[in-house]
């Protein structure tokens, strides 16, 4: 029996790795999209008053991802300890990459189409409150989309349905409730004169930059999951 | 190869999982957003203290996708 502690030390540690992957990435692809932003709003004549300098912030860049690694990693190892029996598939590696791959589903990339990312500029300051607020309950409802649809086609496995039939009503499922979820949250932030090129390079570097977060945290952990089982099997 | 896995009941799962999960959720909710104005109901002008973290933090928000500004 291995101890949750276990995996939420892997998580933290895979989390850690990943997340400075993720800043490496950010970084090269997605910083010049950043300052082109800066750039723009300062030439109009906004921006006033920051609290830290450029160079200060892209520092920062490495301890955002790296916090958020760490962190989303230990609660991604504790999640992994509940569902690791749960899940049919048949090693640690697998297990991992699907966690990761679901997770990565639920926590951004639904909530993304919804909300894409937007380059600093975009935005009206004055509803940052309630623009926050829309796009966590965004995550929340994904991450409950997610984990009904798991529950489901789990339940219709044990009803003795095959996987077409399970697929296809989970699938179903899932698209109507995204479906009204975009429907029923208020709408994202219009991005005005925002040049497009720009807007459309930016929310591209941002879905990568997570998505080598998510790849990464799978495949360490998974790989330090097995390499945990080997060293046990001795 | 593996044996059956052995899988934690839901009710005993132990409590210092869920407060650490708790923990670390509150921690990236004060990284990500600009907390500050959210938070201000609650604890006032301190609240805004927390927005030297978002301000530090800026670019990776931005790059993570979560709303800024």
């Amino acid at each position: 029996m291995v101890s949750i502690s276990a995996y939420l030390r892997r998580g933290m540690v895979a989390g850690l790795l990943a997340g400075l992957l993720a800043g490496l990435f950010a970084f090269f692809v997605g910083e010049p999209y950043v300052d082109g932003a800066i750039r723009l709003e300062e030439a109009a004549g906004g921006g006033g008053e920051e609290v830290f300098g450029r160079a200060t912030q892209r520092a920062g860049l490495f301890l955002a991802t790296g916090l958020f690694g760490v962190t989303v990693g230990g609660v991604f190892g504790l999640v992994y300890a509940y569902f690791r029996g749960r899940l049919s598939l048949e090693r640690d590696w697998y297990r991992s990459l699907s966690l990761a791959a679901a997770l990565f589903a639920g926590v951004f990339l639904i909530p993304f189409v919804k909300y894409p990312a937007n380059p600093p500029t975009v935005g009206d300051p004055a509803t940052i409150g309630e623009r926050t607020v829309a796009y966590f309950a965004m995550v929340g409802l994904s991450v409950l989309v997610v984990l009904s649809a798991w529950l489901v086609a789990r339940w219709l496995k044990g009803r003795g349905f095959g996987a077409p039939a399970r697929q296809t009503v989970v699938g179903l499922g899932v698209l109507a409730a995204v479906t009204v979820l975009f429907a029923v949250l208020p709408s994202a932030p219009d991005p005005g004169s925002f040049p497009s090129g720009m807007l459309w390079g930016f929310r591209l570097s941002s879905l990568g930059t997570q998505a080598v977060f998510w790849a990464g945290l799978g495949a360490v952990f998974g790989i330090l999951c097995e390499r945990a089982n080997r060293r046990r099997a001795l | 190869m593996e044996k059956r896995l052995e899988s934690i009941p839901l009710r005993d799962v132990p409590l210092w999982s869920w407060l650490t999960a708790a923990l670390f959720l509150a921690a990236l909710f004060l990284l990500l957003s600009a907390s500050g104005e959210l938070l201000t109901p609650f604890l006032g002008q301190a609240a805004m203290a927390t927005d030297y973290v978002h301000e530090l933090a800026h670019d990776g928000r931005h790059l993570l996708a979560v709303p800024c500004h």
